[in-house]
């Protein structure tokens, strides 16, 4: 599989997981979105060297994973496909920061090490948080939940058609790309040229397909409003579950849990 | 080059979403105006087309490795800088979401490097200046390539700018900016040489589509001063109350500056940079208070310094403690397993 | 109203910078009539059916709906009575979800969002395909897609029917759905198509256009019963009107029970 038929695959993939059906999928997009958010922003100001304290946000992610019955293991290779920068540039920290913070036993562990696995950390959580909430969120609630939020409705809806019509032109892109590898029968990419002329022509076709669907919009009377059926409305769940999980996550950006419960495991002992 | 959550402080990744949001409040207002109710779906299928366009890999000639094609400069060429704007947003919206490239935090900062660059600096600085009026073959070529090349390297240094500033890698700022400039060089000249050969393929098969760059207004330089203005303004206020928030000790950031030089202001490094960066700080109050990271080890002391004071500044990872946090983490992790596979057993059974 | 009248005068069109279009055409269909537009590949025919709703003005010439010729004032009159299925259902179904899509129109007609709901859901009933609303447009099969898109024009009420190759892409029995749909219809319809078949299962008149120009017009099967028109045109007959190769009948006994 070419790598744009990888992509496509996964696209679908993710639009078909977020149209099951389970109470997380059921919620209002935008108390999803804003819990998302404030889940990220927590996780990102916790300091630079704190790691037993951010594995308990790993509830957030691992429960919403659980309740909507979506496959781990998928979200779990995406995220590993999509570390190698935050990666690279947190392999940086050790070199770079090699100030003693942590002893185990005799052995002393560097601030950069321990920031670099804190990187890490952050990195899963947060690009795992993203990736459910649009497994569990289908595009189209994002867009409207971006609607509610008062963003302008040029840009929702344009943001609409580019979801809608991603189907339509990966779909062209990759008939384009398969016969032209069809044909030179090499494994490689085109060179510049090609992709110059490929590019060109499924720029032409899309700028022709814009005229062809502004036409069927006048068709229908459209006079430059677009009317959205957008009647989704809160609900006492929704708003439980954006308070709850925002107490949660201030009690753990507080306290650190972790180490409560460690230090009452080592005391028994 | 996306930058990620990971690597971001909720300081920067705020001012940058506030900045981007400013930006693409004004320009859905400019569009708006324009009254051209055709452009919303072209503007759709060309956010399509380039979301498909950039996954089509192909050969760069001599090394064997591929690349793909940025967006922001043909976008700007077709839709005009202010629609252009919105269209790469949305883009890295949709790439953020389902390719986890970034995040949702730093989606601000990509939107900023990968779209505010190209439509509002690269296109009506360079490449229009060069295009002019009539357009010719080597001219496009031309203004594509330069302005692909410095669309990038101003990418790349806001990169640079908010990783440094953010604090959670260590790079410095000189390393960091000597690691991305030339890589993107090399990035800008093939995407500069791509955006060519597509601008070239469309003015010669249909010219008429290329007519809005030449055709539209010139940018105004009262239109670019709003946008810089509004920009700076919005910058001032969320740098000011984000760095407020900061200070409260919620960010690592000071805390470790703290523990390395022994009191909260930071004691520059005797050369350049640093130093500069602080005093354009001060003056344009841009996240005042918020230092930008030290380098710890051009510290000659720091590092005796901070074995022997680390502990005390760092209760969260002294030894005794740490320890603790290591066991209570696993247990956590345990208990999150549990909770995960006790939920999921009740949902296969149903 | 009887004058639903689509009318064309000497128009003549050919984009920009190319002679491809079309030339002098004349034609006048009355209230409820059926006519297959019907010629080879680029004869004209999506360029004709664009100058119907004003796609596309001519360069010379004019057409008129009912009593009005289109003007750029009244074209959003006409464009509410004459409804267009495209021949890419994806162009047509360009909003988030089936329902959606249905009331992009009604909505613009300015019905309230209840009754716009109720006429899309009817509009869906009747071209079968109810149990798709709440699918997003790129999970649909060709023939759903293509149904949908017929749905997203009845939902306006509109008195005159275009459909450009309504046909293409379906498998027989949805091909055989879609016929009998079109057949209920007491719209006036104007149909370019390559299936010469459905043509003479709906339409009783034929356009026949062959390089940007009409060679002929007239009764359906007295214009497929010409072999050297039909030669001339491009075409060939439609296939049960051929006599059968395997079978050797005579196609005129078959036509004739
Ligand atoms: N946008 C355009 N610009 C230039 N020429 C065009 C354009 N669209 C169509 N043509 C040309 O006009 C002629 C008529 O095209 P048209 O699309 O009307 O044919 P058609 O009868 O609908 O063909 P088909 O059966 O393939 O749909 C063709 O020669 C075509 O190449
Ligand atoms: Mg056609």
């Amino acid at each position: 599989m070419t790598f744009l038929e990888r992509n496509f695959l996964d696209i679908r993939n993710l639009d078909l997981m977020a149209r099951g059906d389970s109470w997380p999928h059921r919620l209002d997009p935008r108390v999803k979105v804003l819990t998302t958010m404030i889940f990220i922003i927590t996780v990102v100001s916790m300091d630079k060297y704190s790691i037993s304290q951010l594995i308990p946000f790993a509830v957030f992610p691992v429960s919403l994973l659980a309740a909507s019955g979506l496959p781990p293991g998928y979200f779990l290779k995406k995220i590993l496909l999509v570390s190698p920068f935050a990666l690279m540039v947190g392999l940086f920290n050790p070199l770079l920061d090699q100030t003693i913070l942590l002893h185990i036993g005799s052995l002393g562990i560097s601030g950069g090490w321990i920031s670099l696995v804190s990187i890490m950390l952050r990195f899963t959580l947060t690009v795992g948080a993203a990736l459910i909430l649009i497994g569990i969120t289908s595009f189209n609630g994002i867009c409207l939940a971006l609607e509610k939020f008062r963003v302008p409705k040029v840009f929702v809806v344009q943001l609409l058609f580019l979801y809608r019509y991603i189907f339509v032109l990966l779909d062209e892109a990759s008939r384009m790309s398969r016969a032209r590898s069809l044909r030179s029968l090499d494994i490689k990419g085109p060179g510049i040229k090609t992709f110059g002329s490929m590019a060109g022509n499924l720029l032409l076709r899309a700028t022709g397909r814009a005229e062809r669907i502004h036409l069927a919009m006048l068709c229908r009377g459209f006079d430059g409003n677009i009317h959205t059926m957008n009647s989704s409305s809160l609900y006492l769940k929704d708003i439980l579950f954006l308070l709850g999980w925002t107490v949660v996550f201030y009690l753990l950006r507080t306290y650190n849990f972790p180490e409560l419960i460690g230090n009452g495991v080592l005391n028994f002992t | 080059m996306h930058m990620a959550d990971a690597l971001i402080s909720p300081a920067v990744g705020g001012t940058l979403w506030a900045a981007t949001a400013g930006t693409m409040a004004y320009c859905c207002r400019k569009v708006k105006l324009e009254m051209d109710d055709r452009k919303v779906a072209l503007m759709g299928v060309l956010g399509a087309f380039i979301f498909s366009a950039q996954m089509i890999n192909f050969t760069i000639p001599a090394t064997g490795s591929s690349g793909h094609l940025g967006g922001g400069m043909i976008l700007a060429i077709l839709l005009g800088p202010y629609a252009a704007f919105l269209v790469m947003a949305s883009v890295l919206t949709v790439q953020a979401l389902f390719f986890a490239d970034g995040g949702l935090l730093a989606l601000g900062c990509n939107i900023f490097n990968l779209a505010f660059f190209p439509c509002f600096i690269a296109y009506p600085f360079i490449y229009k200046k060069i295009v002019g009026k009539i357009p010719t073959e080597k001219r496009i070529f031309i203004a594509s390539m330069l302005a692909a090349v410095v669309g990038l390297q101003l990418g790349a240094l806001g990169v640079v700018i908010e990783t440094v500033a953010s604090g959670i890698s260590e790079l410095p700022f000189t390393t960091f900016l000597l690691l991305m400039q030339p890589i993107h060089l090399a990035i800008g000249i093939v995407e500069g040489l791509v955006t060519a050969a597509v601008v070239i393929f469309i003015w010669k098969a249909r010219p008429d589509i290329l007519r809005y760059s030449l055709e539209a207004k010139p940018l105004k330089g009262v239109m670019v001063r709003n946008v810089a203005l509004g920009l700076l303004a919005v910058a001032l206020v969320t740098g000011t109350a984000l760095s407020w928030f900061a200070s409260s000790r919620l960010d690592g950031l000071e805390w470790s500056i703290e523990g390395v030089t022994g009191s909260g202001e930071l004691q520059e490094p005797d050369h350049g940079i640093h130093e500069s960066l602080a005093a354009i700080q001060e003056k344009s109050a841009f996240l005042p208070d918020y230092g930008f990271k030290t380098n710890e080890n051009e510290h000659g002391t720091a590092e005796s310094e901070s074995v022997t004071e680390a502990p005390a500044q760092w209760p969260a990872v002294d030894a005794g403690t740490s320890t603790a946090g290591l066991v209570g983490g696993l247990l956590t992790l345990l208990t999150a397993g549990c909770i995960g596979l006790l939920l999921r057993r009740k949902k296969t059974t149903v | 109203m009887s004058h639903h009248i689509v009318k064309a005068d000497t128009l003549c069109y050919s984009y920009p910078a190319t002679d491809c279009g079309i030339h002098n055409i004349s034609f006048s269909i009355t209230h409820g009539e059926s006519v297959a537009l019907v010629g080879e590949n680029g004869a004209g025919k999506s360029t004709l059916l664009h100058h119907l709703n004003g796609f596309l003005q001519p360069d010379s010439g004019s057409v008129s709906i009912g009593d009005y010729p289109i003007t750029q004032k009244n074209l959003k009159a006409v464009r509410r009575s004459v409804g267009m299925v495209f021949q890419d259902p994806d162009d047509q179904l360009f909003m988030p979800t089936v329902l959606d899509d249905v009331c992009f129109g009604p909505l613009n007609l300015g019905l309230a969002p209840d009754s716009a709901k109720n006429a899309a859901l009817h509009a869906l009933e009747r071209v079968g395909a109810a149990h798709l609303v709440d699918r997003p447009p790129y999970r649909l099969s060709g023939g759903e897609k293509r149904s949908v898109a017929i749905a997203t024009v009845l939902a306006m009420s509109p008195d005159v029917l275009i459909m450009d190759e309504p046909s293409s892409n379906l498998d027989p029995r949805a091909r055989q759905r879609l016929i009998k749909l079109l057949m209920s219809f007491k719209h006036t319809k104007i149909i370019a198509t390559h299936d010469l078949d459905m043509a003479v299962d709906l339409c009783e008149r034929t356009i026949v256009l062959h390089k940007g120009k009409i060679t002929a017009d007239g009764a359906t099967l007295d214009i497929f019963q010409n072999d050297t028109l039909m030669n001339e045109s491009g075409l060939i007959k439609p296939l049960r009107m051929q006599g059968c190769s395997i079978c050797g009948q005579d196609p005129e006994r078959a036509e004739s029970p």
